[in-house]
């Protein structure tokens, strides 16, 4: 099927037969979470982001080689990995945040909906207009919690009709309106790491982005602030696709669609520890029978 | 007495010892220097300002305001020196500043310090901060004075020598304060979308302000009190009119101060006094618009 057909068919719908059995494991593999309960069937969905063969240099230290996977539209997908096994600068590499790093090279191909994102003639601005990214640690900027919204789509030269409706809609969409709708003017500073990271979050959809990015959002916040994030990933998604990046198993368990695993190999010649991807598939299928012996042993915890 | 079993949970001072008491008195001693440091610094600040005070009082009226300087101490004053001194920041804030924190914003934002050029600017300028001021008076008569300039001794040679002598503080602090600006604040406005322009001017540098007004108050503090490279430009010591523009020859307080302590009469050494602290007051004045601006946007956590 063509990528035209796949745009003309959109999303699809929901089923309910669909549901995943978690009873269906693997021996050898136990897993204490529930796995996401897959929304989706193994129907075809558009591509936004299709890798080829990508390795990144930092200089002349290869962080992360030979990557080639497909991201989904309207999906969650998931990148976990020990440390230092490159999902960090995988995901730096979708919306040309490594651009900012000096040295820091990408080679391979990376197509986002069909152009080549490295191509000549795409302008890095635009391409993070269209992906927007959540940080690990929250970052507002120091300005009242109105102007952390409003920042991002008057940049942009977005013309909303009202900004205020526009700074309302974006808190609304991360959950944080009710808790904030009476302090727009306080500085965004004095809300808890939670609070600031779903700011964050508003941040990021308020100029109306395609993609999401989330390099390890919930790292610093508490369980019940983590339990919140996850619940608005999965609204989220229904408007925008998403990628994220996270040390907690079961926090890609619970929210992905589809889960790539990392992993830190020496590589040939050098001996320098260099990421790689090791297996990508449907989440329900990593955590339930992986295909990858390096995969069961990460997500059973007999890794190291 | 089970000696043992009571020094292991012992927590008051006389039980646990005497084997820690050598440190507390390390503790404390160390203390009292750091205490002893701070409080020659302010005493010999106070004693100072009080003796300046105390010396200048008879003379601190209007007249000193008003009059122009004379051969008479009974009827001088430091007007012209007063404004001149006030043309002379006026300058100072109005080139140092904006040269300033513009090299300062390209060398932290957009140099690429792997260039050679760059280095040798970072360079010079460290080593710029140093150079007597003197040397900058010596600069200023050659080029600006006379030389390739040819300004003469106006007020705009003494003003853009001045500011030559404090670019590099001022650059020094202002990248400093635009180095302190956490560097998620410039991820986070890229991944929204914004320019490297947007970024910097509507984020680094007003989360740099605070830092880049401690800045403008060491540069002004530095230039106001200057005297040697006027002197050598030539800045007059008697004047009997106030500047009335960028062409006007001048004089300044400290060159005013300058000459009536080298006086022989003892009546033009309280007139000194009491000019020192009008220069005081005006550098405090400007230093207070600083904090001003320093406070309004002081709310940072880092």
């Amino acid at each position: 099927m063509d990528l035209g057909d796949q745009m003309a068919q959109g999303r699809i719908p929901v089923t309910e037969d669909d549901h995943n059995d978690p009873s269906a494991t693997t021996e050898g593999v136990r897993i204490e979470t529930e796995v996401k309960s897959s929304d989706r069937t193994d129907g075809p969905t558009e591509v936004v982001f299709r890798l080829d063969d990508v390795h990144v240099y930092y200089g002349s230290f290869l962080a992360l080689r030979g990557v080639t996977l497909e991201i989904h539209k309207h999906e969650i997908t998931a990148f976990i990995g020990p440390s230092g096994c490159g999902k960090s600068t995988l995901i730096r590499c979708l919306n040309r945040m490594n651009d900012l790093i000096p040295g820091a090279k990408v080679e391979g191909k990376i197509h986002y909906h069909d152009q080549d994102l490295y191509g000549d003639g795409v302008d890095p601005v635009e391409v993070r207009r269209r992906i927007g990214m959540v940080f690990q640690k929250p970052n507002p900027f120091p300005k009242s919690i109105y102007d952390n919204i409003a920042y991002g789509p008057k940049v942009i030269g977005m013309r909303p009709a009202s900004m205020e409706e526009l700074v309302e809609q974006s808190l609304r969409r991360a959950a944080l309106w009710d808790e904030v709708k009476d302090k727009l003017k306080q500085n965004a500073l004095s809300l808890s790491g939670g609070q600031q990271q779903r700011l964050c979050i508003a941040r990021a959809i308020a100029v109306e982005p395609d993609v999401i990015l989330m390099d390890e959002p919930c790292s610093a916040l508490d369980p019940i602030s983590t339990g919140r994030i996850e619940d608005l990933m999965e609204e989220l998604e229904r408007d925008y696709t998403i990628v994220i990046v996270t040390h907690n198993m079961q926090q890609a368990a619970r929210v992905s669609d589809r889960t790539a695993f990392f992993n830190a190999e020496p590589a040939e010649g050098t001996g320098d520890r260099t990421g790689l991807l090791v297996e990508y598939d449907r989440t329900d299928a990593i955590f339930t029978h992986p295909a990858d012996r390096r995969t069961e042993d990460y997500i059973t915890g007999r890794f190291g | 007495m089970s000696t043992t079993s009571a020094s292991r949970y012992a927590i008051t001072k006389d039980a646990a010892g005497k084997e820690r008491a050598g440190d507390r008195l390390k503790a404390r001693v160390f203390q009292a220097l750091l205490f002893f440091s701070l409080a020659l610094g302010i005493i010999t600040l106070a004693v100072l300002l009080i003796q300046v005070l105390m010396e200048g009082w008879p003379r601190l009226n209007m007249d000193l305001l008003t009059n122009f300087p004379s051969r008479r101490p009974a009827n001088a004053g430091a007007q012209s020196a007063i404004f001149g001194t006030l043309w002379l920041m006026g300058i100072v804030i109005a080139t140092s500043l904006p040269l300033g924190f513009g090299a300062a914003i390209y060398l932290e934002e957009y140099a690429d310090p792997k260039r050679w050029y760059n280095r040798l600017i970072e360079l010079n300028i460290q080593n710029l901060a140093a150079v007597p001021s003197i040397v900058y008076g010596i600069l200023g008569l050659a080029f600006l004075a006379r030389g390739p300039f040819g300004l003469g001794r106006t007020l705009l040679a003494g003003g853009l020598t001045l500011t030559l002598l404090v670019l590099p503080i001022v650059i020094i602090a202002g990248r400093e304060a635009i180095r302190a600006v956490p560097n998620s604040i410039r991820q986070a406005s890229f991944a929204l979308g914004a320019t490297k322009w947007q970024t910097v001017s509507r984020q680094v540098l007003p989360a740099a302000i605070p830092g880049m007004a401690t800045g403008a108050i060491l540069g002004l503090s530095r230039a106001i009190g200057e005297t040697a490279p006027l002197i050598l430009l030539g800045a007059l010591t008697f004047v009997t009119f106030n500047p009335d523009g960028l062409t006007s020859q001048f004089t300044a307080l400290p060159i005013q101060i300058f000459n009536w302590i080298s006086r022989p009469q003892a009546e033009f050494k309280v007139l000194a006094a009491a000019a020192i602290v009008v220069l005081l007051v005006v550098l405090l004045a400007m230093n207070s618009v600083a904090i001003w601006l320093r406070n309004r946007y002081y709310n940072r956590p880092w």
